[in-house]
C-alpha cells in the first residue's frame, strides 16, 4: 500500500506534465502569464488534491476492473486456498455453448429492452402532464421521487405484497370486476417477467421523469407559440417541437437507463430470485450465482466480459445513430 | 372548442392514473404494516386495516437482528459519507477550477464510472478483500460504498464549486490571505449547501445498497439492513407478513426524508453540472 501511494505522486506529475503544454499556450492570451515556478507549484498542489479521490478510485475499481477481465482466462474457483492457472479461451469456448447463459442473456434483453422503452413513455406523459399547469402538481411531484428514494429490498418487498395470489390487492381488484383473481403473478411462467418489468418502470420512471421535465421546461415559449399560430395540432407540436428538443436528452437518459437496467440485481434478486424456473434470471443473476454459488469466479467472470461487451458495442451503435440523425437534421 | 374542453379533464383522468400507479404500492405497504396478522391472512382484501394496529412496529423492532443490522447500516453510512466528503472535496474544487482536456477527461471519467460493470469488478474485489481480511466486515463494506458513490459525489460538487464566481476568489486573495486561508473563508461557506445535498445522497446510496452487502457479508451480526430484511422473507413467510412490512416502512423512512429534502437540490445539481459540463 505504502509503496503504491509513493509512487503515484511522481507518476501524477509525469502525467500531467504533458498537459501542462496547451495550458500554457493558451493562458498568455487571456490572462497575465505566471512565471513557471508557480505554475508548476499550483500543479503539484491540484495533484495532491486530487489524489485522496485518485488512489481509492484506481485501487478498488479500475484494478479490479482489469483483474476481473484477466480473471476471465483462469480456472479461478472460490475456494479458501486459490491455486489457479491460465486457461485461455477455454472458458469463453465453453459459454459459447452453455444454453442457459444465452438464455439469462436474452431474458436480460428483454428485461431491458421494455423497462426502459415504458419508462421513457411513461415519464414523457407524466414530465408533459407536470409541465402543463395542473392542479395536485405538489403531491405528483413528491409521488414521483419516493420510488427512487426506496432501497430495492423495500420496494420488492411491497410488491410481493401486491402480487401476493392469495391476500393481493391487485388479484382482489380483479376479482371485483369478475376477471380472473387467482393469478400467481410472480410465480406463474408466463407472469414473472411482465410482474417483474412493471415493477422495474415504477421504480426508474421518477428519475427519467424528473430529466425530461427539465429539458421541457428549458424548450422556449415562442417556439410553441409560433407552432401553434401556424394551427399546428397539440400532437404536431410534440412532434415537430417537442420531441427534436429533446432529443439530446432522450439519448442519454435513454442509454443511461438501459445500462442501468441490464446491470440491475437487487430488485428481481429479491422479488423471484431469478424464478420460476429461471423465467426472470437476468444475466447478473445468472453471473452472481455462478461465481458465488457454484464458486466457478473465473467463468463467471468470462460471463461478465461477454455481458459488459454486448452492452459497450448496442450502445455506440445507438448513440452513433442518434448522432448521425442529428447530422441529417443539422443538413436539412 | 368541444375537443378543447375535453382535453383538461382527460389530463387529470391520466395525472390521476399515475398517480394511483405511484402512489397505491406505496398505501398499500404502510397499510399492510397497520393490520393484524389475522387481517394479512384472511381472503377478504381491504385497502385500510381494519383497526390500526401498532404491534408489527414493537414486534420488528424487538428483532434483535433489524435493530442491530440498522445499528450497522447507520454506522457504515455515516462512515462513507464522511470519508466520501472528505476526499471529493478537495478534489471536486480541483476539477472545477481547471480547464480544458483534463476537466473533460475527468469528467468523462466520471460519467463512464456510472456505467462500470459491477458484477465484473465484485468478482476480484471480493479475492483482494478476502485476502486483506476485509470481506465479512463493515470496514470493507465503508470501503466499496465510497468508492462507488465517490463519482457522482464528485460530480454533484464539481457543480456547485462552478456555480462560485472565481472573481470571490481572487478578490479574497487581493485582501491577502494564503490560498486555504481564503478558501476556508469563501468557498466553503457558499459551498455548504451543495455539501450537504451531496451528504444526503451518499447517506442514502449507502444506506440503500444491498448487492455489495450481500457478496461480502456473511455472518448475521455484520448485516445491514437491506441484507436482514431481505433474510426476512425467506425465514419464515407469511407468518412475519406484519413486521415485515413495519421493518420495511421504518428502513424506507430516512431515504425518503433525506430525499424529499433533496428534490430540488438534487435535481438543480445535476443540470448545474450538465449545462456547464
Amino acid at each position: 500500500m505504502r509503496t503504491l501511494s509513493s509512487k503515484d505522486p511522481t507518476k501524477g506529475g509525469r502525467t500531467s506534465s504533458p498537459g501542462g503544454p496547451p495550458t500554457g499556450r493558451r493562458t498568455p492570451g487571456h490572462r497575465r502569464p505566471r512565471p513557471g515556478g508557480m505554475a508548476r507549484n499550483r500543479r503539484r498542489e491540484a495533484a495532491a488534491l486530487v489524489m485522496p479521490s485518485l488512489l481509492p478510485i484506481l485501487v478498488l475499481s479500475v484494478a479490479p476492473l482489469v483483474m476481473g477481465v484477466a480473471l476471465a482466462f483462469t480456472d479461478a474457483r472460490l475456494v479458501r486456498s486459490p491455486d489457479y492457472e491460465l486457461v485461455g479461451f477455454e472458458n469463453f469456448t465453453k459459454l459459447f455453448d452453455n444454453g442457459f447463459f444465452w438464455e439469462s442473456f436474452r431474458i436480460g434483453m428483454v428485461w431491458a429492452v421494455s423497462v426502459t422503452l415504458l419508462q421513457l413513455v411513461a415519464a414523457m406523459g407524466l414530465a408533459l402532464l407536470l409541465n402543463s399547469g395542473l392542479r395536485l402538481q405538489g403531491l405528483t411531484r413528491v409521488l414521483a421521487l419516493i420510488p427512487w428514494a426506496m432501497p430495492p429490498v423495500v420496494v420488492a418487498i411491497m410488491w410481493q405484497m401486491i402480487y401476493s395470489p392469495n391476500a393481493g390487492p391487485l388479484n382482489a381488484v380483479l376479482d371485483g370486476v369478475g376477471l380472473p383473481g387467482d393469478i400467481n403473478w410472480l410465480g406463474d411462467f408466463t407472469t414473472a417477467l411482465p410482474a417483474v418489468i412493471v415493477v422495474g418502470v415504477w421504480v426508474g420512471m421518477p428519475q427519467t421523469t424528473v430529466t425530461l421535465l427539465a429539458g421541457l421546461q428549458q424548450i422556449p415559449d415562442e417556439l410553441h407559440e409560433a407552432a401553434s399560430m401556424d394551427g399546428a395540432s397539440a400532437w404536431r407540436r410534440f412532434v415537430d417541437v417537442t420531441l427534436p428538443s429533446l432529443r439530446p436528452i432522450i439519448a442519454s437518459i435513454t442509454s443511461l437507463n438501459f445500462i442501468w437496467n441490464f446491470n440491475s440485481f437487487s430488485l428481481v434478486y429479491v422479488l423471484t430470485e431469478g424464478g420460476p424456473g429461471g423465467r426472470t434470471m437476468l444475466p447478473m443473476l445468472f453471473t452472481y450465482l455462478e461465481a458465488f454459488k457454484n464458486r466457478n469466479i473465473g467463468y463467471a467472470a468470462a460471463m461478465g466480459v461477454v455481458l459488459v461487451t454486448v452492452v459497450v458495442l448496442l450502445l455506440a451503435l445507438y448513440l452513433w445513430s442518434q448522432f448521425r440523425q442529428d447530422d441529417k437534421g443539422k443538413v436539412r | 372548442m368541444t375537443v378543447r374542453s375535453l382535453v383538461r379533464p382527460a389530463q387529470y383522468a391520466a395525472l390521476v392514473c399515475y398517480i394511483l400507479f405511484l402512489g397505491f404500492p406505496l398505501l398499500w405497504l404502510l397499510s399492510a404494516s397497520l393490520k393484524t396478522s389475522a387481517e394479512l391472512n384472511s381472503l377478504t382484501v381491504s385497502l385500510l386495516p381494519r383497526e390500526w394496529h401498532f404491534d408489527n412496529y414493537v414486534q420488528a423492532l424487538a428483532r434483535q437482528g433489524l435493530v442491530r443490522s440498522a445499528w450497522n447500516s447507520l454506522l457504515v453510512a455515516l462512515s462513507s459519507t464522511a470519508l466520501v466528503i472528505l476526499i471529493s472535496l478537495p478534489a471536486a474544487y480541483v476539477l472545477a477550477r481547471l480547464k480544458g482536456l483534463v476537466r473533460a477527461s475527468g469528467i468523462g471519467w466520471i460519467l463512464i464510472s456510472q456505467v462500470f460493470p459491477v458484477i465484473l469488478i465484485i468478482l476480484p474485489l471480493f479475492l483482494v478483500l478476502r485476502t486483506i481480511g476485509l470481506t465479512d466486515s463493515l470496514v470493507g463494506l465503508v470501503l466499496v460504498h465510497t468508492t462507488y458513490t465517490l463519482p457522482f459525489a464528485l460530480w454533484m460538487l464539481q457543480g456547485y464549486v462552478t456555480g462560485i464566481p472565481v472573481d470571490l476568489e481572487e478578490a479574497g486573495a487581493m485582501d491577502g490571505g494564503g490560498r486555504l486561508e481564503v478558501l476556508r473563508r469563501i468557498v466553503l461557506p457558499l459551498l455548504l449547501p451543495g455539501l450537504v445535498a451531496t451528504a444526503m445522497f451518499a447517506f442514502v446510496s449507502s444506506w440503500n445498497e444491498f448487492f455489495f452487502a450481500l457478496v461480502l457479508l456473511q455472518s448475521p451480526e455484520n448485516y445491514t439492513l437491506p441484507i436482514t430484511l431481505k433474510m426476512f422473507i425467506g425465514g419464515e413467510g407469511k407468518v412475519a407478513l406484519g413486521p415485515l412490512a413495519a421493518g420495511s416502512v421504518l428502513a424506507a423512512i430516512p431515504s425518503i426524508v433525506f430525499f424529499s429534502l433533496l428534490q430540488k437540490k438534487l435535481t438543480g445539481g445535476l443540470m448545474a453540472g450538465a449545462v456547464k459540463g
